[in-house]
C-alpha cells in the first residue's frame, strides 16, 4: 500500500499513506500517555493503523481529547477516524468470564482490533456487527 | 486501610439517606446533533418554564457545558431535584469546512471548529462530575459509532448509571431496535425531543434508573 515515489509523506495527502500494524507488544509497557503519544504520531505522519488488541475507554476518550487538541494546531489534521473491532459479537455470562481471565493471563486483549486512521484520509469507518468498511477520501 | 472502609461505608449510608433530597447531577452526552440541547430544553421547559440553550441544525451548536439547577422533576407523585448538564456533542474529527455547507462565514466556520473542539476537551472532563448520564443518539443514525461506544464505555468504568435516548423517532428512518441490539444491556427509551413524543417513558425510565446511583 506504500507509495515508494512519494518521498516525504505530507499529512493528508492521499498519495503517501501507508497502512501500518502494530502488535499489542509495542505499547504493552507503556504507559497511557506513551501509547497516546504513540499512536498520535502514527497517525500524524500520514498512517493509518491498524492496532492488535484495544485501549481503555479512559485512553479512548483521551485519545480523542488530545486529537481535539491538536486540530488548529497541526497543519492539515482535522482529527481522526476511530473504529474497534471485538474478537467476539454476543457472549454468555460464562464466555465474557472466561475472556477477562483469558485477557489477564496473555497481558491485554489479543482478540480486538483498533483501526485509527486521520480524518483527511479516512472518510468514514462504517462499522456494523459483522463487517467493517474503510472508506477513503478521494 | 481500614479508616478508608469505614468512612466509605457511611458515605454510602448518608448517601443513599439524601438521596431524594439533593440535587442529582444528570449529564447528557453523546454525538453532535443527537439531540441533547432540544431534550435538555424540553425537560426544563416543562418543570421550570424557561429553556436551556439555542439548538440548530448546524452541528456544535452547543460549544461549552451549560448547566441549570434546581430543576425540580415531579412525575406521577415521584419527585427528584437534577442539575442538568448539557454538553457539547462529542466528535473524532472537526472540520470547519463541514460549516460552510450552512453558508456560515470562513471566518465563523473557523471559529466554530476552534470552539467545537474544546468543546469536546470540557465534554470528556466533565465525565467524572457526573451522578447518572443520558446519552442521547440519533435513531436515524448508525449506532455503532465508536464515540458511543467511548462514551458509554468511560461511564461503565466510573460507574455512572446511564440512560440511553433513542431521539428523533418521529423520522421515518428512525430505527430503535437497531440502537436495542448494539446496547443490550441498557434501558433505550425512544422519543422525539422536537414533538415531545414519548417523555412519559422517558421520566419513568429517569426514575428508575436513578436508583442505581
Amino acid at each position: 500500500m506504500k507509495n515508494k515515489k512519494s518521498g516525504g509523506k505530507k499529512l493528508g495527502d492521499l498519495k503517501g499513506f501507508s497502512i501500518q500494524f502494530l502488535p499489542y507488544s509495542e505499547i504493552k509497557d507503556l504507559n497511557s500517555d506513551e501509547r497516546i503519544r504513540k499512536i498520535l504520531g502514527i497517525v500524524l505522519g500520514n498512517n493509518i493503523l491498524v492496532l492488535q488488541g484495544r485501549l481503555s475507554s479512559n485512553e479512548e476518550a483521551r485519545l480523542i481529547g488530545d486529537t481535539m487538541a491538536m486540530i488548529g494546531h497541526v497543519t492539515n489534521f482535522k482529527g481522526i477516524e476511530l473504529a474497534v473491532i471485538l474478537g467476539n459479537g454476543k457472549e454468555s455470562l460464562f464466555g465474557k468470564m472466561k475472556k477477562s481471565i483469558a485477557n489477564v493471563l496473555a497481558g491485554g486483549d489479543f482478540s480486538s482490533i483498533t483501526i485509527i486512521g486521520p480524518a483527511t484520509i479516512v472518510k468514514e469507518i462504517k462499522r456494523n456487527p459483522k463487517k467493517i468498511e474503510l472508506l477513503l477520501n478521494k | 486501610m481500614g479508616i478508608k472502609v469505614f468512612k466509605n461505608f457511611f458515605k454510602r449510608i448518608f448517601t443513599n439517606l439524601f438521596k431524594n433530597k439533593r440535587e442529582i447531577k444528570l449529564g447528557f452526552y453523546g454525538p453532535p446533533n443527537a439531540g441533547k440541547t432540544s431534550l435538555v430544553n424540553r425537560i426544563c421547559k416543562d418543570f421550570t418554564g424557561e429553556e436551556l440553550g439555542s439548538v440548530s441544525k448546524v452541528p456544535h451548536e452547543t460549544r461549552k457545558v451549560q448547566f441549570k439547577e434546581k430543576v425540580e422533576i415531579d412525575y406521577k407523585g415521584k419527585k427528584m431535584t437534577f442539575k442538568m448538564i448539557d454538553t457539547p456533542g462529542i466528535a473524532t474529527k472537526i472540520d470547519y469546512e463541514e460549516f460552510l455547507k450552512y453558508k456560515v462565514s470562513k471566518k465563523e466556520a473557523k471559529e466554530r471548529a476552534k470552539e467545537a473542539t474544546q468543546g469536546v476537551i470540557e465534554s470528556i472532563k466533565w465525565l467524572d462530575d457526573m451522578d447518572m448520564v443520558v446519552v442521547v443518539l440519533d435513531a436515524t443514525e448508525n449506532p455503532y459509532n465508536q464515540v458511543n461506544i467511548t462514551i458509554i464505555g468511560n461511564l461503565v468504568a466510573r460507574k455512572i448509571p446511564v440512560l440511553i435516548v433513542a431521539n428523533k423517532i418521529d423520522l421515518k428512518k428512525a430505527d430503535i431496535k437497531k440502537i436495542e441490539a448494539a446496547f443490550p444491556e441498557y434501558d433505550v427509551v425512544g422519543i422525539s425531543a422536537r414533538f415531545g413524543n414519548n417523555l412519559e417513558e422517558f421520566y419513568e425510565s429517569i426514575f428508575r434508573v436513578s436508583k442505581k446511583i
